[in-house]
């Protein structure tokens, strides 16, 4: 009997042969309703009928899609933290987080497991190129001064991802068990714990003592061990991950619902013609315009004409997320494969590692607190995470949104705070290193002038007196804010090479890690 | 221009029954949750340290010369003896915690390089306090030393 014959003469056998033999077809049509996204509707309902697509419109503005709109910076985080959400997966069924057996297990994992190291690897060079990207992807979101109404909440979600992402990695620094992740933990605990240092100088530790807290709440004990451990692991795989993952969500659905990435007024003006490439909107009469599914905040609403410089998100910005993806992917196999994750000798914690040094991003906060751990550790950073978080609260203009160095002030503004974003640390330090500091100068100086007193402190005064004067000489917020954004950066990039490569044993300055002594 | 123009606009305006009811709901749901989350974090803070005993006897070698350091194994603890007794003195960096290494001057810090005379004194770097003197009882021909028990510059055990 040929298909064509009408249903109701075949039997009840036939019907249940035609259902098997189109059951391919029935469960590709149950688990993607709309078909294939070859024309306008179906490629809007392949992303609106997608949970994890309709993160994104429908349609994606031109402007969005340029390489140096975004350079991909957050595709490339979202992406890197992908990848170590698989191999820290993959790391979790041979690691046991227990002193000792930590160690043994993380042996076990570089010389023994199929595929062992070279997964660990991948992990730790996703991890360094998350923190490097994150940071990169906020330098961006703020130099295209894209932070601005109605995107300040956003900036505030990416902040709490910097700080979750720095989180991440420094948790997962213990897990090792060997020398280096004892004591940068051990040293990181000290500093959770140096709100002390102030608590002290103020004899209030006994009635008032936030810093003690912290820490106990950290190691779950007054040192590292055991329960120190199993709390890190916690944080590691569960609930740093969970917030991150939870934040994540709300910052890529602001995107969508802050009218997508910011972009100049004049932006399809600028882009000029259309490429023929691209899919016009109103092309064939559509079913239903798809602004009723998308209400975006917007100067100006669509009325009476189609969005023309936008072309549907699949296949445009999703094959462009997708090349992210995968050169994020190259990127870290790559690097795995040239250099493996250190492993030292097994945690001793009668003899620290000498120098001990925390993951380079930390460096430049070493540096700092090698004069003031209280300062250096914990004050400096929150003033600069409080400013930050302000930045697009004080900064209310509007010329130069979406655009590179945009704004009052512009490149020379940023071209001047990269001299004294970089003059004044290496001035700082220099005095520091070559003449020491206020305890060497007057032995007897209590400590309240020590934690005030300190290159981290007179840096950030530096910065912020630098910026004030910038606000009033141009007489633009968004002028300081450069400045003041710029500065942080060379600071932070001063700070950290000279904690990375010009600190030696006992933290004491050498040219180079050759003219360390020999122990 | 009645009523409403002579109200202050600081006047509260009055609440409809159920809107007040759904308050009050909310509140009680708010405030529950809160409690509930101040129990939960009763749990992570520890009231009994799992940290090995703080107490702990030493026999001093006789051959220890006034002025030099004894260090048990293990321990950051460095006893001196001289002709007014023993005592001893936590070699923890005050700084960030680091075990700071005894040499002829007094300590240094490998992590900061903070300096401390042989008395505990910061000499050099960021340490804020001085290291601490540790309590030395003396039992038999043995010294047992609290680590969690501080006492003032200067203080022997005979």
């Amino acid at each position: 009997m040929s298909t064509n014959t009408p249903n109701q003469t075949r039997s009840g056998l036939e019907k249940f042969w035609d259902n098997l033999r189109a059951l391919p077809n029935y469960f590709r049509n149950a688990a993607f309703r709309t078909g294939a996204p070859n024309t306008d509707r179906t490629r809007s309902s392949f992303v609106f009928g997608n949970v994890f697509l309709h993160l994104h419109s429908v349609r994606t503005h031109l402007w969005s899609l340029k390489w140096t709109t975004t350079m991909g910076l957050g595709i490339a985080t979202t992406a890197a933290f992908l990848i170590t959400l698989v191999t820290g997966v993959l790391l979790m069924f041979y690691y046991k987080p227990y002193p000792d057996v930590a160690y043994l297990s993380m042996k076990d994992i570089h010389f023994i497991v199929p595929t062992g190291r070279f997964i660990r690897n991948i992990h730790r060079w996703a991890a360094n190129i998350m923190v490097v990207t994150v940071i990169l992807h906020m330098a961006r979101a703020f130099y295209t001064a894209s932070y601005r109404k109605p995107r300040e909440f956003n900036w505030l979600m990416g902040i709490a991802l910097l700080a979750i992402t720095l989180g991440m990695s420094f948790t997962g620094y213990l897990l090792p068990w060997d020398q280096l992740a004892y004591w940068a933990i051990t040293i990181g605990a000290n500093i959770a714990q140096s709100p002390r240092e102030l608590t002290d100088a103020l004899s209030i530790t006994q009635y008032f003592d936030p810093g003690g807290l912290i820490r106990l709440l950290l190691l779950g004990s007054d040192n590292v061990g055991p329960e120190a451990l199993i709390r890190f692991y916690l944080l590691h795989i569960m609930i740093l991950p969970l917030m991150l993952g939870i934040l994540m969500g709300i910052h890529f659905w602001r995107i969508r619902k802050d009218g997508g990435l910011a972009r100049p007024v004049d932006a399809d003006a600028r882009l000029g013609i259309l490429p023929t490439t691209s899919y016009p909107v109103f092309t064939q009469a559509p079913a239903k315009t798809y602004q009723l599914a998308a209400i975006v905040r917007g100067r100006t609403p669509t009325v009476g004409r189609g969005p023309e410089a936008t072309v549907p998100s699949m296949p445009h910005l999703f094959y462009a997320e997708l090349a992210v993806l995968m050169f994020t992917v190259f990127l870290c196999v790559a690097l795995a494969l040239i250099s493996d994750a250190p492993l030292k000798e097994l945690a001793n914690p009668s003899v620290p590692e000498n120098p001990a040094k925390a993951p380079w991003y930390f460096l430049g906060l070493q540096e700092l607190v090698s004069f003031s751990a209280f300062m250096g550790g914990i004050g400096v950073p929150t003033i600069v995470m409080i400013g930050l978080g302000l930045i697009p609260f004080l900064d209310r203009e509007e010329n130069g949104t979406g655009e590179w160095f945009g704004g009052t002030g512009g490149l020379p503004v940023v071209k001047r705070a990269i001299a004294i974003g970089l003059a004044v640390p290496i001035f700082i330090e220099t005095i520091a290193i070559r003449f020491g500091w206020i305890r060497e100068w007057f032995p007897q100086s209590p400590q309240i002038i020590v934690t005030l007193i300190n290159p981290a402190t007179l840096l950030t005064l530096a910065y912020a007196l630098y910026s004030i004067y910038l606000v009033k000489r141009y007489n633009s917020t968004r002028a300081g804010a450069l400045g003041l954004f710029t500065c942080f950066l060379c600071g932070f990039l001063v700070l950290t090479i000279i904690g990375t490569y010009l600190r030696g044993p006992n933290w004491v300055f050498y040219w180079s890690p050759a003219d360390w002594p020999k122990h | 221009m009645t009523t409403n123009s002579q109200k202050s606009r600081l006047d509260p305006e009055p609440i409809a029954r159920r809107d007040f009811l759904g308050l009050s709901a909310l509140f009680a749901a708010a405030s529950t949750l809160l409690f509930a989350l101040i129990g939960m974090l009763r749990l992570p803070k520890t009231s009994v340290l799992s940290s090995p005993a703080k107490k702990f006897p030493v026999v001093l070698p006789d051959s220890l010369a006034a002025g030099e350091a004894f260090v048990p194994p293990g321990r950051a603890v460095a006893l001196f003896r001289d002709d007014k007794g023993v005592h001893a003195v936590s070699t923890i960096c005050t700084h960030l915690g680091c075990v700071v290494k005894n040499n002829p001057e007094g300590f240094e810090c490998p992590c900061h390089g903070s300096r401390f005379s042989t008395d505990g004194t910061v000499t050099k770097g960021p340490a804020p306090q001085p290291l601490p003197w540790l309590k030395v009882t003396r039992n038999g021909d043995k010294w047992v030393v609290d680590e969690g028990a501080t006492v003032p510059k200067g203080t022997k055990a005979i």
